[in-house]
């Protein structure tokens, strides 16, 4: 095995501390010796339809996707772009082109080598059939001058663009297995994927398990240390949880219920963290339909907003392992603004706010009714608040009656068709706002039965226009300042009431070391996850 | 022979009427897969939902649509899944195993046991062994199989960990044959003893009904009178004709230990059709969910099948036409 610099650093470290005199006291995890091998057994609740992310979002098929599909470049845990397979990466001064220069020597698991022509292949595929349209639209060419240098043309600046070089945002797929004129969407390989990443597939059985295996020719040597990672597909969050008890599995991303992660935090074998989903950024949060009386008044929404305690139901309802959200974008982002209203309660203000809007107590004590729905699945996130409303609203005189879907097609066609009055909704903020922002505001995202657009029918051109400029401000700071505003501006108009960051959490083995903290967490490369000691 | 033609060709019938039935009440259901696909994409663009909706055929009239699914599958082709996007037959292939493994587990487990349990309560109708085999049979049968199930899972896989919690082979397994077959058997034990104590109880006091009446025969005082051994008796000459009401039970049973099945796989995970049958209904995956309903009908009519040519074997009294001599 070649020395890794990691490696070589733990070295340098101890001898330089017996060298000194130094007492050795218990170096940082990563800077241990580490002993190559093993596997690891990863649960996930959701089946994935297939392993390519260039043409399926979400998180089933990112966890292996990411595995087996190295991008240009990875995100630390401080938002910073880092080298992986583009070894440098420069923008040019007025930002309409990106220059990206591979690490030498990666090759695809077939042994093919990686070179600028895939990733030509791969940011025209993502562009054309991924659905986040806004990461690659202004990408107006991809020129090759070299094998190992790609020159990505844009038609107008886009910051965004580095952040979406990342993580399952931008595999690079081989052109000569994904570019044969198959229809990409469809393609046989998306199930039996080539990458150029630290592990391959070695079995894919459908709606079971991902067996991956460690690729011995990746491109940084000596990585991954895994022989072999297997993720298991297992619906019942609480089996998964007995399962991880049982010595069955190892890592169990993206837990939610408060039970399953109390739980846990209770037992020593196990580590309990809610670092890695900073990226995803996942919101909960209520949606107003403003395209219709009474919730087109923005004085019944902020009404609504001062009469619901977010804090009860972080705390209580979600016995404290949700995060407060306020605004649109997560507030572990560096483009979050602090400093916008957080409509703590007020039934006071609430009822005067109804009262101006002209919806005066009836004989009963309801000014109006409205609906509430959900999500169905997800109950402590979904369910338990609309049951919740039910009995806050009624304090400031909204009747509430919550509607159930049976499924979740159910609910996206009420939504996207705007047949709703209030509605509980999860959405992703994907990093950079350009990405999973921008769609639930802008409105020329206004699009009948589209899930997950605007489907609040919220329209201001002065957001708007902030939200183009901020997509092309090269300047970090005048970027921030931009949303800044947009985020004051929101708060203050409140299409949706944002209610808490989904306390996505990570349980595993303590004996686990280096485990993935980056924003993105499991789903980016697993290749320096080792056994600390054998299970 | 004539009579297995006939019903052969029932059976045919049945299909084609269960396959025409499933595929119009599924379309009665609100949203589409399309739909589905776009949310587990993280919302897609119209052009995204449309070009999915003419992949699938979705666009077009729905009688047009069930033309075009009965003209593939008389081919043999039940469709590709929306969802897996691979073809159902193979999707099924993997799951049918896992499936028929369980619920002929769980079924001989119950005959089995419940037999014996019946026959031990009939040779003392009014003793105690009678009135525990009663009592635990009817918890049994009135438990819900969710609720067994995650008790069983509870005691036996967490307080106790004797078997594993979820699966049927373990996802760090890595070995040869004949300990995957150990793996599974290992997996197997929770989920067949959860379906099958269901049908214990229906067999425990079928078998009791059936060996009381059959034991207060003239031929059973006959035997006796002969001086033939007391065991003997009950299990050759008794259970043998007690046995009848058992296996016309146990084939129309097939059709509920498939339906108990689904529920039993989706609590241990069990990766067989039950569990494919479910997820598909939340997907909307029209032609997997299809595939499944038609597998399953299929397994049922094969099994009622079976059960009327064993039938005509144990008692060769029921002529060629399925009467009674």
């Amino acid at each position: 095995m070649h020395l890794t610099r990691r490696l070589l650093l733990g070295s340098v470290l101890s001898a330089a501390a017996s060298l000194g005199g130094l007492p050795l006291v218990s170096a940082p995890a990563d800077a241990e010796e580490i002993t190559p091998g093993g596997s690891v057994v990863i649960t996930s609740t959701q089946a994935p339809r297939h392993l390519n992310p260039a043409v399926q979002s979400g998180i089933a098929t990112a966890v292996p996707g990411t595995q087996i599909f190295a991008s240009l470049l990875k995100y630390d845990d401080n938002w910073q772009p880092q080298p992986y397979l583009a070894e440098s990466w420069e923008t040019s001064d007025d930002g309409l082109s990106v220059t990206v220069r591979l690490v030498e020597g990666a090759t695809f698991h077939d042994g093919e080598p990686v070179t600028s022509e895939d990733v030509r292949f791969s940011i025209e595929t993502v562009r054309d059939n991924h659905p986040f349209e806004t990461m690659f639209a202004p990408v107006s060419a991809v020129e090759t001058p070299d094998e190992r240098t790609a020159v990505i043309r844009l038609s107008q600046p886009h910051p965004a663009l580095l952040l979406a070089m990342s993580s399952a945002l931008l595999p690079i797929i081989p052109e000569h297995v994904y570019g044969d004129g198959q229809d990409i969407q469809s393609h046989p390989a998306n199930s039996a994927p080539i990458g150029s990443g630290p592990f391959r597939l070695a079995d894919f059985e459908p709606g079971r398990q991902i067996t991956l295996e460690r690729y011995d020719d990746f491109f940084i040597d000596g990585r991954p240390y895994l022989d072999r990672i297997v993720i298991r597909i297992v619906p019942d969050p609480s089996a998964m949880v007995l399962a991880l008890e049982a010595g069955e599995a190892d890592i169990l991303p993206f837990l939610t219920s408060s039970q399953n992660i109390r739980r846990l935090q209770e037992n020593e074998k196990f580590a309990v963290t809610d670092k890695g989903y900073e990226g995803i950024g996942a919101l909960n949060w209520l949606a107003f339909n403003t395209g219709e009386p009474p919730l087109d008044d923005v004085r019944v929404r902020q009404a609504i907003a001062y009469a619901v305690d977010r804090d009860f139901i972080v705390n209580a309802l979600h016995r404290g392992v949700s995060k407060a959200q306020r605004g649109p974008i997560i507030e572990s982002s560096p483009f979050f603004n602090p400093g916008i209203p957080a409509y703590d309660v007020d039934l006071d203000k609430a009822r005067a706010l109804l009262d101006e809007a002209g919806h005066p107590e009836g004989a009963d004590g309801t000014r109006f009714s409205l609906t509430v729905d959900y999500i169905p699945g997800s109950g402590e996130q979904q369910k338990n608040i609309a049951e919740y409303l039910r009995s806050q609203l009624p304090k400031v005189g909204i009747g509430i009656e919550v509607r159930a879907s049976p499924d979740f097609p159910t609910w996206a066609q009420r939504v996207s068709t705007y047949d709703f009055d209030l509605t509980l909704d999860s959405v992703f903020n994907w990093g950079d706002p350009v990405i999973g922002v921008h769609r639930t505001y802008l409105s020329s995202n206004i699009r009948e039965g589209v899930i997950w657009s605007n489907t609040q029918q919220y329209a201001n051109q002065t957001v708007d226009d902030i939200l183009a400029r901020a997509a092309l401000e090269q300047d970090p700071e005048k970027r921030k300042a931009l949303y800044d505003e947009f985020q004051m501006i929101v708060a203050e108009e409140l299409p949706l009431y944002p209610i808490n960051v989904i306390p996505y959490h990570t349980a595993y083995d303590t004996r686990l070391g280096n485990m993935p903290d980056s924003i993105w967490g499991v789903i980016q490369s697993m290749d320096e996850l080792y056994w600390k000691e054998a299970p | 022979m004539l009579f297995v033609l006939k019903r052969l060709l029932f059976g045919l019938a049945l299909l084609v009427g269960v396959v025409v039935l499933n595929f119009l009440l599924i379309r009665l259901a609100p949203g589409d897969a399309a739909a589905v696909i776009a949310g587990e994409m993280g919302g897609a663009s119209e052009e995204i939902l449309a070009r999915i909706r003419s992949e699938y055929g979705l666009d077009k009239p729905i009688l047009v649509q069930l033309g075009i699914y009965l003209a593939d599958v008389l081919r043999g082709d039940l469709g590709q899944s929306y969802y897996f996007n691979q073809p159902v037959t193979a999707l099924i292939a993997a799951r049918i195993g896992p499936t028929i493994l369980l619920v002929l587990t769980a079924q001989l487990f119950a005959i089995g046991l419940g037999v014996f349990m019946g026959v031990l309560a009939a040779r003392r109708p009014q003793g105690w062994l009678s009135a525990t085999v009663a009592v635990l049979s009817t918890v049994g049968y009135a438990a819900p199989v969710f609720w067994t199930g995650i008790m069983l899972t509870i005691l036996f896989a967490s307080m106790l960990p004797l078997f594993p919690v979820e699966g049927m082979v373990s996802a760090r397994f890595d070995g040869n044959a004949f300990d995957y077959a150990l793996d599974v058997a290992h997996h197997l034990v929770l989920p067949a003893l959860t379906l099958g104590i269901i049908f214990l109880a229906q067999y425990a006091r079928l078998s009791r009904a059936a060996m009381i009446e059959v034991l207060g025969a003239d031929y059973v005082r006959t035997a006796r009178a002969k001086g033939v051994r007391e065991r003997s008796v009950v299990f050759k000459h008794a259970l043998r004709n007690a046995v009848l009401p058992i296996l016309t039970v146990a084939g129309l049973q097939f059709g509920n230990l498939i339906s108990g099945a689904l529920l039993v796989e989706t609590v241990f995970n069990w990766p067989g059709m039950g569990r494919l049958a479910f997820e598909s209904i939340l997907r909307r995956d029209y032609p997997l969910l299809l595939g499944v309903l038609f597998f399953s009908a299929l397994m049922v009519i094969v099994a009622n099948l079976l059960t009327d040519l064993s039938y005509r074997l144990a008692d060769p009294r029921i002529d060629q036409e399925g009467r009674r001599a």
